[in-house]
């Protein structure tokens, strides 16, 4: 049986800069036999390994059909991801995953997808614009609303402004605090449900940020007329083992490594929000 | 396999027991008397096991008292017995090399142990390890670490005869004797001169047809049976006659959290000693050279601010909140997790916590009503 503890080595093919604090790694493995079955799904992650650091927690944001090669993109923190950052291309890292529950993309096929987001540069739900965005005849209409403090932290503004002109495709970005040359709104990004068309039957929400923001938005999802199992959400927590063993990431009854980090809203509402969890 | 039936075995042949087992090639470990405290450790001499040892525990108490008893058992329990032998406080789960080029190699360190008898063990211990079974080895993720000892483990058990004070698994449904199923090799219930020995396991009958056994009489049937309702009637403590999972999630902002919290060093004792507790961080062990790297895990608690904390902030800041989280998983979340109370009713928690917090009478105060439907 395999050993879920044992990372395996894989190789820096390019190092991106997307900001000042966040990069992005693209890496393959090594091992090609191993690069060749690796399969993830959106929203699921990796640990990391830095050599003689520590492991931590980081999405997948390539395209699960790639499977030349995963990309993480990560910001700068603490520890690791510091020494991630200056990782150079043809450095290596350990890979252990991929890990727990990604977006439920099969109940998306048809449907709206509405994705809301806030805090610096989410990479969970990037996976998922991603994926809808390379196969836009799969899905209905797609929202994305994004929540910055300052319009400096708004990662990809290029990318946004790209999705907004696709078709079908409505992007509300709002920042705390705009810049001089802001093209966005101004205001937190729960404020601007009033512009987003939600078809409440046929919409399917994606979460990811602060779980404040998170919970007024499935409030206010629910009172739309959505349904709580229909409102999906990315969480985090400490993670160590990623795979059920060291207890850290526990969230009520659930473990956010292996049951999630992806839940419907349904799964956790009563804990979302509470002090202590 | 069924539980054979029970045969005399007298105390004078006890070290013959410990031989049998080393002959097999076992290590053995015993109870013994150290620092003041059971412990299991290496055995080979009968000599070594706590021969008229008595232990009297209460909240914050736990002392031991010689009497002139020939018994070696006549004790609850000490602050550790089987989850440090498979589930180990400190250990390496691989190495790192990095080569001039900087190419990593990753070396899994698995245990290779050799098998270990265990004398002593109690009924609440071997549901402790039934429930870290199902934490290490059920699932899709397989612990190779976890697995590898417990593979090796025998399991020599004896019925309690003297629960402490703090004792409450008749309230668990986990004691005091080990009921046929439970995962022992060989069980013994201690009687004034001998044993009535038991087998589990195919390797148990191995060990037991080795050792001089006789038939049990009538008389060592009647002692036994009225030493185990004896057992099973001091232990006084109880849990709340409701369903305390339903009742716990119906009371997360009840004030006693608050109060337990004033008194709650936030120490994680309660949770070191636990036999099912399975928290633990994984750590970094640079070597000295710079060419290998140790990936280590300890044991860790939710007591700890580290536990819950991610980059920027901790979720458990406040002691209530982590208390609330050990009673509640304990006996509550443990059930939606591993489909039982994650509590075998052994005290420990209540013995060697500082402050002396007795779960049993936290959860009478905070599940007191029925909850709702
Ligand atoms: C499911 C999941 C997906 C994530 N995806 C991404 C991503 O795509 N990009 C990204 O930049 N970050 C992501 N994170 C957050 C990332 O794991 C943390 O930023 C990272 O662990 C910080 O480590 P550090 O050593 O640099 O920080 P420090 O503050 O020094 O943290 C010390 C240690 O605490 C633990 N820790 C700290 N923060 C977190 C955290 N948020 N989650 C889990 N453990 C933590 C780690 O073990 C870490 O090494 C994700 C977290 C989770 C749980
Ligand atoms: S919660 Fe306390 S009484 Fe229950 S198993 Fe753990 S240490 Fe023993
Ligand atoms: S969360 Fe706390 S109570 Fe639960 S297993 Fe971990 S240390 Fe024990
Ligand atoms: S990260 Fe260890 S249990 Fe989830």
């Amino acid at each position: 049986m395999l050993n879920p503890y044992l990372p395996r080595e894989a190789e820096i093919v390019e190092r991106i800069q997307e900001s000042a604090t966040i990069f992005t790694l693209r890496l393959r493995f090594t091992d090609p036999d191993h690069q060749a079955q690796y399969r993830f799904e959106p929203g699921q992650f990796n640990m990391v390994y830095l050599y003689g650091v520590g492991e931590v927690a980081i999405s997948i944001v390539s395209d699960p059909e790639d499977e030349s090669i995963c990309d993480h993109t990560i910001r700068i923190v603490g520890r690791v991801t510091r020494g991630l950052a200056k990782l150079q291309a043809g450095d290596r890292v350990g890979i252990r995953g991929p890990f727990g529950r990604g977006w439920p993309l099969q109940a998306a096929e048809g449907r709206d997808v509405l994705i809301v987001t806030g805090g610096l540069g989410c990479a969970p739900v990037v996976s998922v614009i991603n994926y809808v965005t390379q196969r836009r005849e799969r899905f209905g209409r797609l929202t994305i609303m994004q929540g910055v403090k300052h319009a400096d932290d708004l990662l990809w503004r290029e990318r946004y402004q790209h999705w907004s002109e696709m078709d079908n495709t409505q992007v509300i970005v709002a920042a705390d605090k705009a810049s001089r040359d802001w093209p966005w709104r101004i205001g937190r990004v729960v404020e601007l449900f009033d512009e987003a068309h939600i078809d409440a039957d046929k919409t399917i929400a994606m979460m990811c940020g602060p779980e404040k923001m998170m919970e007024v938005a499935a409030a206010r999802l629910l009172r739309e007329g959505m349904t709580a199992n229909m409102v999906y959400m990315s969480m985090e927590r400490n993670m160590q083992c990623a795979v059920g063993h060291c207890g850290h990431c526990q969230y009520g009854t659930h473990f956010v490594c292996k049951d999630g980090p992806v839940f419907s809203y349904n799964q956790i509402e009563s804990l979302i929000g509470k002090v202590g969890y | 396999m069924s539980v054979s039936k029970p045969r005399y075995f007298a105390r004078r042949d006890f070290q013959r027991l410990i031989d049998v087992l080393l002959d097999c090639g076992y290590q053995c470990l015993g109870p013994q008397e150290k620092d003041g405290a059971i412990q299991y450790l290496p055995l080979d001499q009968v000599a070594s096991l706590p021969q008229g040892y008595r232990d009297v525990q209460s909240p914050a108490r736990y002392q031991l008292q010689t009497t002139d008893s020939p018994r070696y058992f006549s004790w609850a329990n000490g602050p550790q017995a089987l989850k440090p032998l498979v589930f180990a406080p400190r250990e390496s789960l691989w190495h790192s090399k990095r080569d001039a080029d900087g190419r990593l190699q990753f070396v899994e360190t698995i245990p290779e142990p050799t098998p270990l008898a265990v004398i002593g063990v109690r009924s609440c211990d071997l549901a402790g390890l039934t429930i870290q079974d199902r934490v290490f080895l059920h699932g899709d993720k397989h612990d190779p670490y976890y697995a590898a000892r417990r593979e090796n483990l025998l399991l020599v058990a004896v019925n309690c005869s003297h629960p402490a004070e703090t004792c409450f698994c008749t309230a668990t449904g986990n004691g005091p004797v080990a009921e046929a199923g439970t995962g022992f090799d060989l069980l013994l219930t201690e009687l004034n001169d001998g044993y009535l020995l038991q087998a589990g396991s195919t390797r148990g009958e191995q060990v037991a047809a080795q050792l001089p056994l006789t038939d049990a009489n009538d008389q060592m049937h009647y002692e036994a049976g009225q030493q185990r309702l004896a057992a099973e009637q001091t232990m006084s403590r109880q849990l709340p006659a409701l369903n305390i999972k339903k009742s716990l999630l119906q009371h997360q902002e009840h004030p006693q959290w608050e109060a337990i919290a004033e008194r709650c060093l936030s120490c994680g004792n309660c949770t070191m000693v636990c036999p099912t507790c399975f928290c633990h961080a994984e750590q970094e062990q640079p070597q000295l050279d710079g060419e290998a790297s140790v990936h280590e895990r300890v044991w860790d608690s939710c007591f700890t601010v580290g536990h819950s904390y991610i980059h920027g902030m901790v979720f458990r800041q406040e002691t209530k909140h982590r208390y609330r989280q050990w009673l509640t998983h304990k006996f509550s979340t443990w059930h939606g997790q591993f489909d039982s109370s994650g509590c075998v009713g052994c005290g420990r928690c209540i013995s060697w916590c500082p402050a002396g917090i007795d779960v049993t009478e936290e959860l009478a105060v905070i599940c007191k009503e029925q909850p709702d439907a």
